[in-house]
């Protein structure tokens, strides 16, 4: 039993380690459940060929070469044309709103240009806010097209491929909100909410647990301090962390990024400050459930990867299977990269984000509710 | 309801899981009196405690502190109460100044500054004040504490195991405090496993186990255990000791420096058991006081065989 290795003596250590683990319910299960739920998660969700994008055609013309490539579309699986609308400006204002991604303009005289060989062409408006989305179903376009055009035209499609010059169908891509595909113009607003999220959870969910594991929640508790006052009390300073570092990331935008600005300055910061509220309501929650800090941190994680996955940050949103989706919604992360990619690359407005500016605002209520609730006014 | 009485609590039961805490407890401690709560380490006197401080909520049992209702008032309780946790309990990262701010905020006293300089000078700490908690000695941490418990100046207040780790210069002038609060009117409950500081309150309450064996003073408490104590002068060897241990009617042999205390209830049989040492080695043996130490030894004894 002496020497400088001795396997009885490493088995006591393994023997404790592992009664440690299993004290320890919520570790424990988060090492058994995570991996699982994570992969199941991640691998069934994301798509970076993302299909039924949701998409809108403007059909000017009634001929039937424009109704054959209509159908076309309609029936391939890249796009989901939900919206219908009547005028461009009213497919401009779907845009800007975020409801649709694509917008598929077929002039008035297609069919016409289609029957005199004379280059038929299709304008494609897709919104680059998210670079990654748009390319592969741009691309996806252009085969889906020619093959029903060739068809209505009763050739055969695999035969004539080059038809002759003015024969082939040309599009005309628009890439809006960001023409030269620009990834960082996509990536830094969303980066603003990444961190702020990272942040200000981790912070505030250590907010009681800090407070319990150095033995103060006793005496505070024994205080004349109610509940909503101990949960404002701790959330409130982190919001002017939060606003240093949104002045510090918005700054990096402009001056490194170059990122354009479009819209108000009012209007985002608004909107961050709900974010933020938001943010450190759900970390003070997470610390009415955690019993230690190292557990705050682990439930901080088990709640930041599927939101930083599932909101759109990384992969396309419109990508993902409908129940990721909506599981997606359920994160404020997701409403807030809508709202700032919105307002900073194409210029919206409150009309335009109205409906996600109440999403995310509705959080806050939720969060404080369910803190207010979890939260012990006693030892029990 | 009595208004003379500033704890008047009865059937107070507190249940962690299958495990009762405190088992049935009553507790009367009238306004202005200085009442030691006394018990052996898990017999429920913190979470006693806690409970008339509204930090637990009683699964049973029913009462007043200070005339508000212990179950349903807890918040107003709070405020009229000073209640020093075991543990210290105050911010160690902030300065002494800076937990006495925020206490003083805390309870609403105006001004806050005027307060806690009034509590710095009295402390002596004036000098010190921007020192942070953290780095206070025992001593220094345990007058902190109590000087930040009687800020707001509780009605009642509620001490568990205040002197714990602190030397007996600090106790005694930690006593002399908590009795001029008194004699100013405060209520004072305080836990403690120190025999002397025991001696030192106007009553006392004996819990083991969760049960309220004894209370009175400790007189009453000392006669109601109906012990008798024998006193043996001179060394007594080992053996000597164990045979007596072994007799009829002795219930505790412990050795005090170079005497050997000897109790039973009995008083004959006790008589009789120590004869034959007396006759054997000429030391004299003479009745003693019993002391509230002995007492305790019986009372958990008791209680330990009711408990299994």
């Amino acid at each position: 039993m002496t020497g400088l290795f001795s396997s009885r003596r490493l088995g006591a250590m393994l023997a404790k380690e592992f009664v440690q683990m299993r004290r320890d319910r919520i570790t424990f299960a988060m090492m058994l459940a995570v991996p699982v739920i994570q992969l199941l998660l991640f691998g069934y969700a994301i798509n970076n060929d993302p299909r039924g994008l949701p998409a809108a055609i403007l059909a000017l013309g009634q001929d039937r070469y424009t109704r054959a490539v209509v159908s076309a579309l309609e029936v391939s699986n890249y796009y989901r044309f939900g919206q219908r609308p009547q005028s461009a400006a009213e497919a401009e204002s779907l845009m800007a709103k975020g409801e649709i991604s694509f917008l598929i303009t077929i002039p008035s005289d297609f069919g016409t240009r289609v029957e005199r060989a004379d280059r038929p062409r299709i304008l494609v408006e897709a919104d680059a806010t998210d670079p990654a989305a748009a390319s592969g179903a741009v691309s996806a376009l252009g085969t889906i097209a020619g093959r029903a055009l060739v068809r209505a035209q009763g050739r055969e499609p695999v035969t004539d491929p080059a038809g002759g010059e003015g024969d082939s169908l040309s599009f005309v891509v628009h890439r809006r909100y960001n023409p030269e595909n620009i990834t960082q113009y996509n990536i830094v607003p969303g980066l603003l909410g990444v961190i702020l999220q990272m942040t200000m959870v981790m912070m505030t969910s250590m907010a009681l647990t800090r407070e319990i594991e150095r033995g103060t929640m006793e005496n505070l508790l024994a205080m004349p301090a109610t509940a909503g006052e101990i949960m404002l009390g701790k959330v409130l300073p982190y919001l002017a962390v939060g606003a240093v570092q949104v002045v510090i990331v918005l700054g990096a935008a402009k001056l490194l990024f170059a990122v354009p600005f479009l819209g108000g300055l009012g209007l985002l910061l608004s909107c961050v400050l709900v974010f933020v509220l938001a943010l450190v309501l759900l970390g003070y929650t997470i610390s009415t459930m955690a019993r230690t800090q190292l557990q705050a941190m682990q439930l901080t994680f088990f709640f930041f990867l599927p939101s930083l996955m599932l909101s759109g940050f990384m992969f396309p949103f419109a990508g993902m299977p409908g129940w990721a989706q909506a599981l997606g919604e359920l994160f404020p992360l997701t409403h807030f990269l809508r709202i700032i990619r919105a307002i900073m690359l194409k210029g919206a407005d409150l009309g335009d984000i109205g409906d996600e500016v109440v999403y995310l605002s509705l959080f806050v209520p939720v969060f404080a509710g369910v803190a207010l609730m979890r939260f012990r006014s006693t030892l029990d | 309801m009595s208004t003379s009485l500033a704890i008047d609590v009865r059937g107070m039961t507190k249940r962690f899981g299958k495990r009762t805490v405190v088992d049935d407890v009553d507790l009367a401690v009238a306004t202005g009196e200085i009442v030691g709560f006394l018990g052996p380490n898990g017999s429920g006197k913190t979470t006693t405690i806690r409970m008339i401080c509204g930090l637990l909520k009683p699964d049973a049992g029913e009462g007043t502190v200070l005339g508000l209702d212990v179950r349903t008032q807890s918040a107003a309780i709070k405020r009229q109460v000073g209640y020093m946790t075991q543990r210290f309990s105050f911010y160690e990262d902030l300065t002494i100044a800076e937990n006495l701010i925020f206490v003083a905020r805390l309870y609403g006293l105006k001004p806050a500054e005027q307060a806690v300089a009034k509590t710095l000078e009295g402390l002596g700490l004036a000098s010190r004040q921007d020192q942070l908690a953290g780095t206070l000695s025992g001593g220094w941490k345990q007058r902190l504490a109590l000087a930040a418990c009687i800020m707001h100046q509780p009605k009642l207040l509620l001490l568990d195991e205040p002197t714990a780790g602190v030397d007996p210069k600090a106790r005694r002038e930690f006593w002399d405090e908590i009795h001029r609060l008194a004699g100013d009117g405060m209520t004072v409950l305080v836990s403690t496993h120190y025999m002397d500081e025991a001696e030192r309150c106007h009553r006392i309450g004996y819990i083991a186990y969760g049960r309220m064996l004894a209370t009175g003073t400790v007189e009453e408490v000392v006669h109601g255990s109906g012990l008798v104590t024998f006193v043996v002068h001179g060394a007594v060897k080992p053996a000597q000791m164990r045979v007596l241990a072994a007799a009829d009617g002795v219930e505790q042999v412990a050795p005090f420096g170079a005497t050997l205390h000897v109790v039973g209830t009995d008083r004959a049989k006790l008589e009789a058991a120590l004869e034959p040492l007396s006759r054997e080695t000429g030391l004299r043996v003479e009745p003693g006081e019993t002391s509230l130490e002995d007492v305790f030894i019986k009372f958990m004894s008791g209680a330990q065989e009711r408990a299994a």
